[in-house]
């Protein structure tokens, strides 16, 4: 069965920019992102590069159409060579067919061979030559304008793009880009083939999941952060500390993340919530950190940003591999939450949510985004807000006999705020008695441990547990940014006649058992589709006994990104 | 010591006001009984209000102090005290901060956030409680345990390692004032931690405090302790030389200088819809 759609049905166009250091390729991405939005489509921005600190390789993945975009898609329509020195790093992220264009200058020599195979016809644009003659000009300008000529994107679009993402630079960068891609534009508009019609343009957000994962934390009501800088978290930080400072909050940079983690603790016991971001490795390193938020129940929350693993890993690429980390990671049984956002929109709701939870139930929240969401660009329909009443709650006036973590009928004590008249009460992750007394004694522990899974367990987390899509016998099962893949591959398979069911997992701990069983009741297949080696969330439902027999697990590990066409092909060759 | 004159209707709090009546878990002849006494009479003539004190500390025996002060408290992990007390404070600057732990505490596990603590010299009183020995896990040698020390299992010939320099390492990493009182000195130790939590910055409080169990030979440090021989000073050079030719039994205030503390200062109430406007297409 065919569920590649043919070019002139597609929905969505695709083109990839690539150069090497200092090249602009990633800049060129920028610029073609915000062209298309301003045209009044919807766009994905991805990025790829090498391990150097500055310059080195880069490539920018751009995807856009009518639709919201959350994956790449199976192919490339344009592939643009600013130059060809390290097309190769790349060539396995930037698949090419056929109907695929290659945008060559022929003064930086032939494309390579290794892109012959994919059959994809070569396009000589000289763009040097219209660079050249402009003051400041440069060939990625060029190239914009040559791409976006043959993409049939108005150049006004195009100019005013450039404002908006070199307007800081000064008039001149920005005169001579625009002159640069006038003349490219106007030189190729003739070999237009792969215009899209745009939608009506709408109030559209241009974003990365970083920013709204910060957007989300701050809408939270997150006004103290502590971190210790990591890639690919930096960017949340480096947006959140003027932010923070803005809105009266603050950010502090750590020594270590053993430092942050606990900053975030005295800061949250201070009554004030608080956040941290990170990345596996520095995950790791506040596991105990977690433990003493959860014993002493003090609201935390962490955006872990998964990236490529075990030890340093691959830190500039995407993966999913740090779940069962959050999952499993902390020591003695200690019951918390853990999220994940399912695109890059969703980082802002997701974290927004999380940072509720946690406060309300008193808890630690794990944040999972990734690289390929955290580092990537869209452009989307504003992100919706969490609108329940999560309230952190407090003591009012405590009388005498105010315990601290008493045994309440939702498990949930009100938690007194230092500065509180008769209050006073020591924090404490040594095990303790309702008043927080340690206490090694057995009853003691049993109460405690039993209220601190309870609040967890017993809760009402709405609807909001998962994205649930379509209906039909067979089911796709996934969770954080494999979604974007698994809801296009679903949408293909139903358009062909397959109805196909998606559930993506937004609250991954505590497991919504029943709701999940009722979502998976009828499926003649499961098929459990994640971006890592092991098939770490497929295990963890496995353990659940959530899954029928006959689910499995179809995924791989990172840096290349699942597509939806691997996920159609994996189905085709069960069934 | 002046009375301290009560501003309220309500009889001033006492010492003993200071104290929650939680029976601590110290061995008889604990050095830090003395060091909790000296806390509970500096709050006492400082006439802070429990409400508005934060007792922090890490894992160790003197780390249990917060829950025997009724003011509020948290005892978090071994080494993380400093860390805990940071984001305390620059969440709520309007709290007095202590922070209270032990040699091993904070100077081997917690050494990172020790020189980090004395640098950022946040408005808060940092106190030690140095026995030289590991007690809560029964006795091994800690960063201050001196290399010849042979009475660990764990280190049955000494440690052969110098011992930490608290004093030297606080001066050297930015601390803007730097103490050592002797727990068996109670009303000295009062008189320096109540200058301790009024100074205006990182406030480093080193407590000589004996440990009666596994290092019965400290109740020579009666003897031994001795007031500075020099008065305090307010410049580096001078105080790396005091320290420098200090026996390690010399108390009083050692260094004191005006220094900047950090702490974030916000710029008011900007809404989310201004912030959010950015990201409109």
């Amino acid at each position: 069965m065919d569920t590649t759609l043919t070019d002139n049905m597609s929905p969505a166009r695709a083109i990839a920019i690539t150069g090497s250091g200092g090249s602009g390729a990633v800049t060129a991405g920028q610029i073609m992102l915000s062209a298309v939005a301003k045209a009044g489509f919807y766009g994905l921005m991805t990025r790829s590069a090498g391990p150097q600190i500055r310059g080195g390789e880069s490539a920018a993945m751009l995807r856009y159409g009518a639709q919201p975009v959350a994956c790449m898609g199976d192919v490339f329509d344009i592939l643009v060579g600013l130059d060809w020195k390290n097309i190769d790093r790349f060539i396995d992220e930037i698949p090419l067919d056929a109907n695929s264009l290659i945008l060559t200058d022929p003064e930086t020599g032939p494309a390579p061979e290794s892109l012959q195979p994919s059959g994809a016809k070569i396009l000589e644009i000289p763009f040097k030559e219209y660079a050249g003659p402009v003051e400041g000009g440069r060939i990625n300008m060029a190239a914009i304008g040559a791409a976006g000529a043959i993409a049939g994107l108005p150049l006004d679009a195009l100019e005013a793009a450039v404002d908006d993402v070199l307007g800081d630079k000064g008039e001149p960068v920005v005169s001579s880009s625009r002159a640069c891609i006038r003349a490219a534009w106007a030189d190729t508009r003739a070999m237009t083939t792969m215009t899209l019609p745009a939608p009506a343009a709408r109030d559209r957000w241009n974003i990365s999941g970083n920013e709204a994962s910060g957007l989300g934390a701050m809408r939270g009501g997150v006004r103290l952060v502590a971190a210790y800088p990591i890639t690919p978290a930096s960017e949340m930080l480096e947006w959140l500390a003027p932010r923070l400072k803005q809105a009266g909050g603050a950010l502090l940079q750590a020594e270590d993340e053993l430092a942050s983690v606990n900053m975030i603790i005295g800061a949250s016991f201070g009554g004030v919530p608080s956040l941290t971001a990170t990345s596996g490795p520095g995950l790791s390193l506040m596991a105990e950190g977690l433990g003493l938020a959860v014993a002493s129940e003090t609201p935390v929350v962490v955006a872990n940003v998964m990236r490529g693993g075990p030890s340093t890993g691959i830190p500039t690429k995407s993966e999913q591999s740090d779940l069962n980390l959050a999952l499993y990671g902390f020591h003695g049984d200690a019951p918390h939450l853990v999220l994940a956002a399912l695109d890059i929109r969703d980082c802002a709701f997701t974290t927004q949510w999380a940072v509720r939870l946690a406060e309300h139930l008193q808890t630690v929240a794990i944040v999972l985004t990734d690289q390929s969401l955290g580092q990537s660009r869209a452009v989307v329909d504003p992100p919706a807000s969490f609108d329940g009443d999560y309230a952190r709650i407090t003591t009012g006036t405590p009388g005498d006999a105010y315990q601290r973590y008493a045994i309440t009928a939702d498990g949930v004590s009100p938690m007194a705020i230092p500065g509180t008249p008769d209050g006073m009460y020591t924090g404490d992750g040594l095990e303790h008695t309702p008043a927080g007394i340690p206490s090694s004694l057995n009853r003691d522990h049993a109460q405690q441990s039993e209220k601190r899974l309870r609040k967890l367990q017993d809760f009402d987390y709405g609807e909001h547990w998962a994205v649930q899509r379509g209906h039909g016998p067979a089911c796709l099962l996934t969770w954080g940014s494999a979604s974007g893949a698994v809801f296009e591959a679903a949408e293909r398979l139903t358009a062909a006649g397959r109805p196909t069911r998606v559930v993506a997992l937004r609250l991954l701990a505590p497991l919504r058992v029943d709701a999940l069983r009722e979502a998976l009741a009828g499926a003649e297949s499961v098929l459990v589709v994640e971006q890592n080696q092991s098939g770490q969330c497929f295990h963890y439902l496995r353990s659940h006994d959530v899954l029928p027999p006959h689910a499995r697990f179809f995924g791989h590990a990172g840096p290349l990104a699942l597509r939806p066409g691997e996920i159609i092909a994996e189905l085709d060759e069960v069934n | 010591m002046p009375t301290a004159i009560a501003t309220e209707a309500a009889p001033a709090p006492r010492a003993k006001d200071y104290k929650s009546g939680i029976k601590p878990v110290w061995c008889p002849g604990c050095g830090h009984f003395g060091a909790l006494s000296a806390v509970t009479k500096a709050l006492a003539y400082l006439q802070l209000r429990r409400e508005e004190v934060a007792m922090i500390s890490g894992i160790g025996c003197s780390s249990r102090l917060p829950a025997y002060i009724d003011s509020y408290g948290f005892h978090g992990v071994h080494g993380r005290a400093l860390a805990v007390a940071s984001g305390l404070k620059a969440a709520r600057p309007d709290l007095t901060v202590l922070v209270a732990g032990g040699d091993g505490d904070g100077f081997s596990i917690g050494g990172n956030h020790f020189l980090h603590a004395c640098r950022r010299n946040m408005d808060m009183t940092y106190i030690v409680m140095d026995n030289e020995v590991y007690g809560m896990t029964k006795g091994q040698a800690s960063p201050t345990t001196a290399p010849e020390w042979d009475r660990s299992k764990l280190t049955p010939y000494g440690t052969g390692v110098p011992s930490f320099r608290p004093t030297e390492i606080a001066l050297a990493a930015g601390a803007s004032f730097i103490a050592r009182g002797f727990s068996g000195d109670p009303s000295g130790l009062t008189k320096l931690l109540v200058e301790a939590i009024e100074h205006r910055g990182f406030s480093f409080v080193h407590v000589l405090s004996p440990c009666p169990t596994f290092r019965p030979e400290q109740k020579e440090w009666k003897q031994k302790v001795h007031p500075c021989r020099m008065d305090t000073t307010s410049n580096a050079a001078e105080a790396a030389r005091l320290i420098q030719g200090d026996d390690g039994r010399a108390t009083g205030l050692l260094y004191v200088e005006d220094l900047p503390v950090w702490q974030p200062r916000n710029e008011g109430q900007a809404d989310m819809a201004k912030i959010e406007a950015e990201f409109r297409v």
